[in-house]
């Protein structure tokens, strides 16, 4: 393998309050190589959203970025001032958020958002722009689309909204893609259409991707490796397929048995007792032991850091030497 | 049609509920255009048989909450109406004796329930309500054993609802419901505002009290795989008909109506790790504007010149009688059933 497109090491984001520092993101570690899909799992608030936020550079004050650092290409990026951040943004670095709407911009048509993307970012002039945007607008699926590109966002149902967002993500042609809960927004049919255009176009370009979401179904059938993310910090990393059928992890196979199968109907659901704690209120040791079914004493003292654990990476003492044997 | 099972607790008979949405009159008249309706709901049968669950899916915009509204009394039908428990729903509605028979769960419990109140307040609403008692030690003792019931402390009734996490929340939501002690419950999307793992603990919760109170649930939701999970019968619908409805296990082992057999296809599932899947094509058109014919026609593979003109009732599918089905191909046997269906359009 060569070098990542991007690497984040240690990251740590911190939110000063009156009532003394959260830590939303503590000691954030991982990689996406060229041309991968990373997905980054987790209920709401175990900091999937917030990694998003801190790669594009979007952290919403006051939160900030405490330690740790951030490599696009092997170039340090976390501590770049604001005018070349926004350089960075939408060439190197594209995103998409979860709703369409609020990332396009109501009162331009979707072809002067894609044309100004274009015209700042690559050697274009607007007619050249214009002419690819219509070629992006094609390529993402949208019928007509050299009268669509007159349309304004509120013209398009929710299902093209996204298509153009995604067209926007791409057109400046960036390395990686950091996709925020992409599909939640949309229906089941409309979900799988976006998605099956999401990976073509990925793969098609060489782009990376940092998938958020917390859909496992979706995971499971677009990303390379990924991450399960658990107040605030990585618990597991690995091949899609190993998290997914054998997660190491007890919080990730928790997590996976608790999605109701489609396939066949189970008398009880397996569930994870419990709730996620507040970032106020994180346990020592651990922060899953409280709801751990495999819980020793190690656990409640000693915070675990990520380990071999057969084919990923977790961070639980089950896998540590001398761990106590459970079946 | 009417739909032939046992007891029901609650039958519709071809309901429906348009909404007008026309411009203001002036407007209309200098454009020269009519009124406009949109039909929610268009003439929809179904029952749901004592202690069961039946539960209605579909995508956004097909007409599932509005019969979770117009099943409560919170909407008056157009035309059609509701049975409760043999009781036209009107008169049963003018009845608190009855009324109290029947509870809604809400989708967001961070909207559904009074952020200035204690827990234990709302969830006595009902029982003052309904003045099902007049004591306060009384009314005390059945909170306590309602938050027991849902799996809280009697002690959280003191506290106000932000204290609470989304999971805990909507079990204050089925607290509240049950505190009338009803039978009959509309649930619509109780589990989609929250995260898998306290997903599953909510639907556990609601089977257990199912099975313990002998509830009677109409279970609206999106996601298939808790449907599965949770139902007796499911009902499909698309832009406000039913278009399928069967015994569950009949539906998820042969679905009939090509637009079930879209959905099933479109779910990401973890047992199908890195399998290449066949979207539906097209997105759901404007209920407004319905195409005519079979709402589904320009978006089904299946689809010819009877499908484009006329409209398919429900009727008993070919093969399995117990499903009934409103398709021209599956009555006509062009149904493909068994082969991977390819969309039409893109």
């Amino acid at each position: 393998m060569t070098a990542p497109l991007l690497e984040v090491r240690n990251l740590r984001v911190e939110f000063p309050t009156r009532r003394g520092t959260l830590v939303a993101l503590n000691d954030v570690s991982f990689s996406i190589a060229q041309g991968e899909v990373l997905g980054v799992v987790g209920e709401s608030g175990a900091g999937k959203s917030m990694t998003g936020a801190a790669i594009i550079g979007l952290l919403e004050p006051p939160g900030r970025i405490a330690g740790g650092e951030i490599l696009l290409n092997g170039r340090r990026i976390d501590n770049l001032p604001y005018s070349e951040l926004r350089k960075l943004r939408g060439r190197e670095i594209g995103a998409i958020f979860q709703d369409p709407l609020t990332t396009l911009n109501p009162l331009y048509t979707v072809g002067a958002q894609l044309i100004e993307t274009m015209v700042t970012h690559l050697p274009l002039n607007p007619a050249q722009a214009r002419a690819k945007a219509i070629e992006w607008l094609e390529l993402v699926g949208i019928p007509a689309a050299s009268q669509r590109i007159d349309s304004y966002p509120h013209e398009f149902s929710g299902g093209m909204r996204q298509r153009v967002v995604i067209a926007l993500a791409l057109c400046a042609e960036p390395k990686l893609i950091v996709a925020d809960e992409p599909t939640t927004a949309l229906d089941v049919s409309i979900q799988a259409q976006v998605i099956a255009l999401l990976k073509s176009l990925a793969r098609e370009k060489g782009t990376s991707m940092m998938l958020v979401t917390h859909d496992m179904g979706v995971i499971a059938e677009t990303a390379d490796r990924v991450a399960v993310m658990y107040a605030g910090r990585i618990v597991e990393i690995g091949a899609v397929r190993n998290v997914v059928r054998h997660a190491s992890h007890p919080y990730s196979a928790g997590l996976m048995g608790s999605i109701p199968p489609v396939g066949r109907r189970l008398d009880r659901m397996q569930q994870i007792d419990g709730s996620m704690p507040r970032l106020s209120a994180i346990p020592p040791g651990c922060a899953y032991n409280p709801r751990c079914p495999k819980v020793f004493d190690r656990c409640r003292v000693e915070r675990p850091e990520l380990m071999p654990a057969g084919d990923s990476l977790a961070a639980c003492w089950l896998y540590a030497e001398g761990a106590p044997r459970h079946a | 049609m009417r739909d032939p099972i046992g007891t029901p607790m609650l039958e519709t008979i071809n309901v429906a509920r348009h909404f007008d949405v026309s411009r203001p009159l002036v407007q209309r008249v200098l454009a020269r255009e009519g009124r406009r309706s949109l039909k929610a709901v268009d003439g929809i049968s179904f029952a749901i048989e004592k202690g069961t669950t039946l539960s209605l899916v579909g995508e956004s915009g097909c007409g599932k909450s509005t019969v979770a509204r117009l099943v409560v009394g919170l909407y008056g039908p157009t035309f059609g109406s509701v049975i409760f428990d043999g009781q036209d729903l009107s008169q049963a509605r003018a009845d608190s004796s009855q009324r109290r028979r029947m509870q809604m769960i809400f989708q967001d419990p961070y909207a559904s329930l009074n952020p200035r109140w204690r827990v234990r307040d709302i969830i006595a609403e009902p029982i003052r309500a309904f003045g099902l008692m007049k004591d306060k030690a009384e009314i005390g003792a059945k909170v306590a054993e309602l938050l027991t019931q849902v799996g809280l402390s009697p002690l959280d009734g003191q506290k106000f609802p932000h204290e609470f996490s989304g999971g805990q929340r909507q079990r204050i939501s089925i607290a509240r419901a049950l505190s009338s002690n009803p039978e009959f419950l509309v649930c619509d999307e109780p589990t989609s505002a929250l995260d898998v793992s306290v997903q599953a603990q909510i639907l556990n919760l609601m089977k257990d009290l199912q099975q313990r109170l002998g509830l009677t649930y109409l279970f609206i939701s999106h996601n298939l795989a808790v449907v599965r999970q949770v139902s007796d019968r499911v009902g499909v619908m698309y832009l406000g008909r039913l278009v399928e409805l069967a015994p569950a296990e009949t539906l998820f082992t042969t679905a009939r109506h090509p637009y079930t057999r879209a959905l099933m296809e479109a779910i990401p599932d973890l047992e199908m790790t890195g399998r290449q899947r066949i979207p539906v094509g097209g997105e759901v058109p404007s209920p407004i504007n319905p195409p005519s014919g079979c709402p589904f026609h320009p978006r089904c593979p299946l689809a010819d010149a009877r499908c484009k003109a006329e409209r398919p009732e429900m009727i008993p599918a070919r093969g399995t009688p117990e499903t009934m089905v409103a398709c021209h191909a599956v009555e006509e046997g062009r149904d493909r059933v068994g082969e991977p269906l390819v969309a039409a359009g893109g």
